[in-house]
């Protein structure tokens, strides 16, 4: 809206009166005068100083709850670790029983057996094992895998990984946690709980 | 008859009941018309008076106009979806299905599906015309910003209604893009300056408290994402919009009006 204009109508017709003369208004009185009730400047912004500190605090203290809120502290997930059976039940080469139930394949060569956790390092999706190209390929955006995990071609940027896998020490099952990841990058391949040494 | 059906208008319209309603008597007058426009809470959204530039295809295309039509038209036939839809892992596809084949007028979700398409479309539209028209310069800039921050609610409006069908389309779509959030630097564990956060030896953004965790509500896409994404579509996103929406039309009032000269 523009500045709004004085009309004719709105100014009083006649000689504007004495106390209308001055263009200035009377100054503030000192800031030492105390006004009512001990009210004074200082007073006042003491008063507003706390109220906004308060009320940003308050502020504050609400959004920060409310992004802690966002998080829960139970997840309820299905269990990660499982009994694969026994070790000799597994052929050379890459094993998809457990696949659709855990998301690994179990993968045995002539050292050791090891489990890849079937997640393309790329952006998430479940990839194929075809068995004729001796490669993981993933649908997606066709990452594709050795069968040791490493990555060779498509956009992933890593391996994939490996879970962790060990002997039951009550029955000699494989036992493989799916929850436990070990990072070809990061050197952990070679950790002793990546695989299960068969001789 | 004639008289009579002018005596029982006219004892209507100077009753109480009708006088509480309409304070203005019919517009015929331009004080009239301005207080009629005024005093509506839905008319006074729109100006009393427009520019005959704003009126015409060829300047603004009514591309803003469609777009926040087509917002109407989702928000109705969303509501009318929500009495049918759970978003429960056991029942969301079925329940779509069911939107299909046991409720009258199958095709809700469909006019909501193919709205959505459009809005998106109308979206950029609008905001190509308002580049090509110049009308973000100054003092316009403002609400340009404004606009792109709509287009990208519109955008993650689209993201969060993928899911809510959860079929193998929704599910991988949203894996992918969820995995996206995990590369962001600094609070996405696979991003750039990842495990930088820590307060000593103690991480702060782990798997289950990364930006990721936070869209999902879990560490992978499961009913916690399904709950969540049908929260944010429903209620979430559409409220901030409509405020920045509110904005928007303001700043559009404020400047002038629609298609005033740049």
């Amino acid at each position: 809206m523009s500045t709004p204009q004085k009309s004719s109508g709105d100014r009083p017709h006649g000689p504007a009166p004495a106390s209308l003369t001055r263009a200035v208004s009377p100054p503030p009185p000192p800031s030492s005068e105390v006004l009512q009730d001990g009210v004074t400047r200082r007073s006042t912004l003491k008063w507003m100083t706390i109220a906004w500190v308060g009320f940003a605090a308050a502020t504050g203290a609400g959004l920060t709850a409310t992004m802690r809120f966002l998080f829960p502290n139970v997840l309820f997930e299905p269990p990660t670790r499982f009994k694969g059976g026994d070790p000799g039940t597994y052929a050379f080469g890459v094993d998809e029983r457990w696949k659709a139930k855990y998301r690994v394949w179990i993968v045995r060569n002539t050292e050791s057996i090891y489990a890849l956790v079937a997640l393309c390092t790329h952006l998430g999706c479940t990839p194929n094992w075809l068995q004729a190209q001796n490669k993981f390929k993933c649908p997606c955006h066709g990452s594709g895998y050795y069968m040791s995990g490493v990555n060779f071609e498509g956009p992933t940027p890593r391996p994939l990984e490996r879970a962790e896998i060990g002997l039951s020490p009550d029955d000699g099952q494989l036992v493989v946690d799916t929850a436990v990841r070990y990072l070809y990058e990061r050197d952990q391949w070679t950790d002793p709980k990546a695989f299960v040494k068969m001789t | 008859m004639g008289r009579r059906w002018n005596r029982f208008q006219q004892s209507v319209v100077e009753s109480q009941f009708w006088k509480s309603i309409f304070r203005v008597g019919v517009p015929n007058t331009n004080r009239k018309r301005v207080l009629a426009m005024l005093g509506n809470v839905v008319l006074h959204l729109h100006p009393v008076k427009t520019r005959k530039s704003g009126v015409k295809m060829r300047y603004t295309w009514c591309a803003g106009g469609v777009t926040f039509f087509l917002f109407l038209v989702l928000t109705f036939t969303g509501l009318l979806l929500m009495f049918y839809y759970r978003p429960t892992v056991e029942y969301a596809f079925v329940d779509i299905l069911d939107l299909r084949e046991q409720v009258p007028f199958g095709i809700m979700r469909e006019v909501h599906r193919w709205g959505a398409h459009a809005m998106v479309i109308t979206v950029w539209i609008h905001m190509f015309r308002v580049f090509m028209t110049g009308s973000y310069k100054p003092p316009r800039e403002f609400n340009w910003v404004i606009g792109v921050i709509l287009l990208v609610l519109t955008l993650l409006l689209s993201f969060t209604g993928y899911l809510l069908p959860w079929d193998q389309l929704a599910i991988w779509a949203i894996t992918v893009g969820s995995n996206m959030a995990a590369a962001t630097p600094f609070i996405g564990i696979e991003g750039p300056a990842a495990g930088l956060l820590k307060i000593g030896d103690i991480q702060l953004v782990t798997s289950s408290s990364d930006a990721r965790f936070a869209l999902l509500g879990g560490r992978f896409v499961g009913a916690g994402a399904l709950l969540r994404f049908y929260v944010l579509h429903c209620v979430g996103i559409p409220l901030v919009a409509a405020f920045l929406m509110a904005v928007h039309f303001w700043r559009v009032r404020k400047d002038g009006g629609i298609s005033g000269p740049v």
